[in-house]
């Protein structure tokens, strides 16, 4: 097949500079770059007709020739393309092949049709195209990053994630928004998601060294920070709002965020809770809670999140308690409890649904006015010291 | 502690009912003088099914003999189960479903009274506490004394009130009872 050189060489250098242009323009900040092309289904047809010509002239002068000796026209441009682009933007080249449309539809049929009957429907070898091939568009995406550390909340009126109901912010902010907003520029990613061991209510507060949380910055710009701008980067979050405490922020890997959902199920936590009694309590009243310790609950789903929460009997654990007198209706309870276990319900006994509970405990009706988590027990990511 | 002080830690007292449900009645049900009902509904749209403090069984003098989930030859509320978030498998009621059937003792008379659902909605849970002890029926009729939970359907959850009283027509429509009749 005869080729026009200069036709060739002009193309190749629009749709180079094309991509290096996008790249440039986008400032990202990279080690690698994979090159992913994605052609029309219509060029497999092309390729199929190209193929069956080839096939006719191989046999004509007696070699056999298989189709995947010949090598795709997808495979060419790609080597010749990754090798300009990685040039000029500095990066290394990481060969993979990646298909991004499903043409399976225009494979398959083709693995299908006999040689005669394409050869009827299309002209073999392909007729040469009037124009050179165009990028129809250059788009792209980095690989992200993901960061992590543990969380102080001091605010009784901060849900941890923004609260909407048909679409209206009901509560301002939020603890993920807060610490987003400042990494999500120092990254200049486009998106994050957002996850932590476990969650406290919105009127609950986190204290001690904090829960930790794992964050994943989608398509950042820029990827890479130093252990000082990561300290730096803490201090802009921490400065930003008195509501919320960041922690031992640091870059860490994909990994790593499935050893933090593993603390939720099996690590301790520690809280403290301001009750309300009915009965007027003494001192005397209350020390026999100190000598309670391994105390079993059957916690029936409680009617707070039984709309979204399958009906279910969930066994937890209190390892120990500490009752401190405050005055004849109040005192603080201090808890260490199993993961999963309702405070809330263990202290009002949510309708008797929770056994035992405080009120039976106590003998007398009890509420709870304030909750604190003192401590989340899992021991990562792993401290920065100050 | 005196009665004075005693009297403002109740007043101070705060209440879960009163902080995360709103209490809606339904009064003399299937025309039954004084059977009410109060259904608490939580701000997650589940609904509590209580007695109301005027129900004729949680009046002086009386005492709960058995309380009984088989309300026909056919179906016994304990039966009901549910799976999964969405609650699959829970008995379906209609505002008049019965829920249990309360045997009590008054001035040696035996009484049988019935307990309805009062709302449409998915059966999610009924009170075996009360089988257990009846007397809890007595004590705390609002909370631990519970009849049943029931999940209206997403789209009801509004509409589901509007048979309902509010609190306050409640108090007009007991007091007046107390009014003696025009003769």
């Amino acid at each position: 097949m005869r080729s026009s050189g200069r036709a060739t060489a002009a193309a190749q250098t629009f749709v180079f500079s094309q991509i290096a242009e996008t790249v440039k323009a986008q400032n990202y900040e990279f080690d690698s770059l994979v090159l992913s092309i994605s052609l029309p289904a219509q060029l497999c047809v092309r390729e199929h007709s190209c193929w069956l010509h080839v096939k006719k002239e191989v046999r004509e002068k007696g070699l056999a020739l298989d189709k995947d000796d010949v090598i795709q026209v997808k495979e060419a441009f790609k080597w010749i393309m990754q090798s300009l682009v990685a040039k000029e933007l500095g990066g290394g080249v990481a060969v993979v092949s990646k298909s991004v449309f499903t043409r399976m539809a225009v494979v398959k049929a083709l693995e299908k049709i006999s040689d005669d009957k394409f050869l009827k429907q299309y002209p073999c070898p392909p007729a040469r195209p009037a124009s050179s091939c165009v990028p129809q568009d250059v788009q792209c995406l980095h690989v992200s990053v993901f960061i992590a550390g543990r969380y102080n909340k001091f605010c009784r009126s901060l849900p941890q994630t923004p609260w909407l109901i048909d679409g209206e912010r009901r509560m301002e902010s939020s603890v993920e928004e807060l610490i987003a907003a400042p990494v999500l520029t120092a990254f200049r990613a486009d998106g994050f998601n957002f996850s932590s061991s476990g969650r406290e209510d919105v009127d609950v507060r986190t204290l001690g060294n904090g829960r930790p949380f794992a964050m994943e910055l989608q398509n950042p710009h820029k990827s890479r920070l130093s252990k000082l701008q990561m300290k730096e980067l803490q201090e802009t979050i921490n400065k930003s709002s008195d509501k919320i405490r960041v922690r031992d922020l640091q870059i860490v890997t994909r990994e790593a965020m499935g050893r933090m959902k593993e603390g939720e199920e099996e690590k301790t936590k520690s809280y403290t809770a301001l009750v309300w009694t009915l009965k007027p309590i003494q001192k005397e009243d209350i020390s026999f809670i100190d000598d309670i310790k391994d105390l079993t609950l059957d916690q029936k789903t409680p009617l707070r999140v039984l709309h979204r929460r399958a009906l279910a009997v969930r066994q937890r654990v209190i390892h120990t308690m500490n009752a401190r007198y405050v005055d004849a209706h109040h005192f603080y309870l201090a808890l260490k409890t199993q993961a999963g276990t309702y405070i809330k319900e263990f202290v009002h006994g949510d309708f008797g649904r929770t056994k035992p509970n405080l009120c039976e405990l106590l003998k007398t009706d009890t509420d709870i006015l304030e909750l604190d988590v003192e401590s989340v027990d899992v021991d990562w990511p792993p401290a920065i010291p100050e | 502690m005196d009665c004075e002080t005693q009297k403002d830690a109740e007043l101070e007292a705060p209440s879960i009912i009163d902080r995360y449900y709103t209490r809606w009645y339904r009064t003399d049900l299937k025309g039954q003088l004084c059977e009410d009902h109060c259904i608490l509904q939580h701000s997650n749209r589940l609904c509590v099914v209580t007695l109301a403090e005027t129900h004729p069984v949680l009046q002086n003098g009386r005492t709960i003999k058995s309380i009984d989930y088989q309300i026909s030859n056919g179906c016994s509320r304990l039966n009901n189960k549910v799976s999964g978030k969405s609650k699959r498998g829970g008995q379906f009621l209609t505002d008049f479903a019965p829920l249990c059937r309360i045997t009590f003792i008054f001035y040696c008379f035996c009484n049988l009274k019935a307990a309805f659902s009062c709302i449409r909605g998915r059966l999610l849970e009924v009170n075996e506490n009360i089988l257990e002890r009846p007397n809890l029926l007595l004590e705390k009729p609002s909370t631990e004394g519970y009849i049943a939970v029931i999940l209206p359907k997403f789209e009801e959850s509004k509409s589901v009130t509007e048979n309902l009283l509010s609190r306050k027509e409640f108090e007009i429509v007991v007091s007046k009872r107390d009014q003696p009749q025009a003769s």
